[in-house]
């Protein structure tokens, strides 16, 4: 188990103990397993393989895993309220509007009957009383915010007449615009190319630091997360191996880390053949902890 | 740039549609390839899904006879001088003839003049069904869908229940219980039509719930009603029309049915199915006064059928 970092007093979001289960018919998939860590306003990074439980630990904190998956933990509290306890009103209240999540995908996450303006209009007014004009004016700003050019003709675009990095940028903006505490961003980047990523990067970047957002970053660019994140989460096979500040990645310890680390391409370290990741079985069991 | 002045002598790229024969400027508005505004691209779509339309020999004239069917309903006063209700006795039963169209009925009454006004009370039933039974089978099937769990299961029975009567039994079950009558016999057929509705809005809907735009406006922290009404209904509406175009003909029949047993329209009103019923005791005899009303069922019904058949065509999603 991790403890909480020294500098942050009260965490935004402290997870205990998650375990995220999906009975099936060979026996129960085990997805997250023990998971533990806590978010104040900061940027956290999630890193790990696909599989390794990234993106179900993120639902998991939203209670949007689809049945049959299973959500224990110890303790599950964001902003002193346990999010276990909560009935489904009350956590629709946190969705969205304190917590909220970019999903990976956003040619399946926008409605495809609706156009853009109108459903991120929408998300708005779920939350905000507020007038059709208002939304519309807010709307508008925000997609201006995340750098799309033009944003009344984009208002009016179906999703199948917008690009994939535009999808993604007006799926930022549709879970940006409540205002939340405390954002799962869930891949946010990877449709986006470089300079793009870079803008939206410095937005979400701009919340934290300005406005005091809690971000939790789920990726699988190391050295992105290495360079843009505060402290960094390492997952393999639904069990966190590793914490530590961004900075100190590259003196990261658990062989999976430091595994992923040599198999990444240096520019200025050129190698013939690049190592691949030799994973020990023991890994899966411990729980790893470090002095 | 010279236009061929012979039909197969292509002009290529620059003029994609052209052929020998002269085009109407609106023509190749339409069927432009790179349409100016947003309005012009659906209205180019809504002409290339009529041209698929008009292809199909059978949609067509299942459409003239629908067209038919309700310029006649219009224009009845205009197509008759004779009252469809005032009796004569002295010209009762008389054949088909110059004066007579299709005849009189036993109490002298102008057939042709019956059938015209028959087609008001026609399209009053099937207008009325419609639009009380396509809303409600898909509320009950999106919801049923949606909710899944218990609400799934008992609304679905409740829908089996309905589907396990024959229709037209169902529909005089409800009839005797409410009393005859052109009102009752539209909430029985209605009670009797909505079971596949809800099926079909049902299998839609569980495609469409796990999609990841429902679980977005769900992360946002959207109700299910909002969900239901906002986002599941409106991607249900298509499959739910080439449904309702299928229905018609039988709500027709069911409610030829209906009059033909005395439960539907009462005696003066010239229904259709009531107009066979009464001339059924002429048919050796004098066998236009029953065969007229029959003819008219089958040819309006037949209509509904093949527009249907066209309309799925055309719009069924599931055919790309």
């Amino acid at each position: 188990m991790e403890a909480a970092p020294r500098s942050e007093p009260a965490p935004l979001l402290r997870v205990e103990d998650l375990w995220v289960r999906f009975p099936g018919r060979m026996g129960v998939v085990e997805a997250v397993r023990g998971v533990g860590f806590t978010v104040g306003r900061e940027k956290l990074g999630i890193v790990g393989e696909s599989g390794s439980g990234k993106t179900v630990t993120g639902r998991a904190i939203l209670r949007l895993v689809l049945p049959p998956g299973l959500v224990t933990a110890r303790r599950l509290v964001f902003d002193g309220q346990d999010l276990l306890a909560l009935n489904e009103a009350a956590m629709r209240g946190i969705r969205g509007r304190r917590i909220s999540m970019v999903m990976q995908d956003p040619k399946f996450s926008l409605n495809p009957v609706m156009t853009v303006g109108s459903q991120v209009a929408e998300a708005y007014r779920m939350h905000a009383d507020a007038s059709l004009e208002e939304a519309r004016r807010r709307t508008l700003e925000m997609l201006a915010a995340v750098k799309i050019r033009d944003p009344e003709r984009v208002y009016r675009l179906y999703p199948h007449e917008v690009s994939g990095g535009m999808g993604q940028r007006v799926m930022i903006a549709m879970m940006l615009i409540p205002g939340p505490d405390l954002l799962i961003a869930d891949e946010p980047t990877s449709a986006l190319d470089v300079t793009v990523q870079m803008q939206v990067l410095a937005i979400l970047d701009d919340l934290v630091t300005q406005q005091g957002m809690g971000l939790v970053f789920v990726s699988h660019d190391l050295n992105l997360v290495a360079s843009f994140c505060d402290r960094i989460l390492v997952m393999y096979a639904g069990r966190i191996v590793e914490t530590c500040r961004a900075s100190e990645l590259q003196q990261a310890r658990h062989p999976y880390t430091r595994g992923l680390l040599q198999s990444l391409p240096r520019v200025d370290r050129p190698v013939a053949e690049l190592p691949v990741l030799q994973r020990d079985p023991a890994w899966q069991d411990a729980v790893m902890t470090f002095p | 740039m010279i236009r061929p002045a012979i039909g197969d002598q292509r002009a290529g790229e620059v003029m994609p549609l052209s052929s020998g024969r002269p085009r109407h400027a609106w023509r190749a508005w339409l069927l432009t390839e790179t349409p100016g505004s947003r309005a012009q691209a659906r209205l180019g779509q809504a002409y290339v899904a009529w041209l698929g339309f008009r292809r199909n020999p059978l949609a067509m004239a299942g459409l003239t006879i629908l067209v038919v069917l309700v310029l006649v309903a219009v224009l009845a006063p205009v197509l008759t001088h004779q009252s469809p209700v005032s009796q004569e006795l002295g010209r009762r039963l008389q054949p088909p003839s110059a004066a007579y169209w299709f005849g009189t009925d036993e109490l002298g009454r102008d057939i042709y003049t019956r059938i015209l006004y028959g087609s008001r009370i026609t399209l009053l039933i099937v207008g009325l069904v419609v639009v009380s039974v396509a809303p409600v089978g898909l509320l009950i099937g999106t919801v049923a869908g949606y909710m899944g769990g218990a609400v799934d299961v008992v609304l679905m029975r409740m829908t089996d229940v309905f589907l396990a009567f024959p229709r037209l039994i169902l529909a005089l079950a409800f009839v005797s219980a409410l009393g005859p009558g052109i009102e009752n016999a539209v909430i029985a057929i209605a009670c009797t039509a909505w079971p596949p509705y809800a099926r079909v809005a049902r299998a839609e809907t569980l495609t469409i719930r796990n999609s990841d735009f429902i679980a977005a406006v769900r992360l946002q922290g959207a109700g299910p009603l909002r969900i239901v009404l906002g986002h599941v209904v409106p991607l249900c509406t298509s499959s739910l029309i080439v449904r309702v175009g299928y229905d018609m003909a039988g709500i027709i029949l069911t409610a030829a049915g209906l009059g033909f047993l005395g439960l539907g329209a009462q005696p003066p009103s010239p229904e259709w199915g009531a107009m066979i019923s009464s001339g059924r005791k002429f048919l050796l005899d004098q066998w236009w006064v029953a065969t007229i009303p029959g003819a008219a069922i089958l040819v309006v019904s037949l209509g509904f059928n093949l527009l249907g058949d066209g309309i799925r065509d055309v719009l069924d999603p599931k055919q790309g």
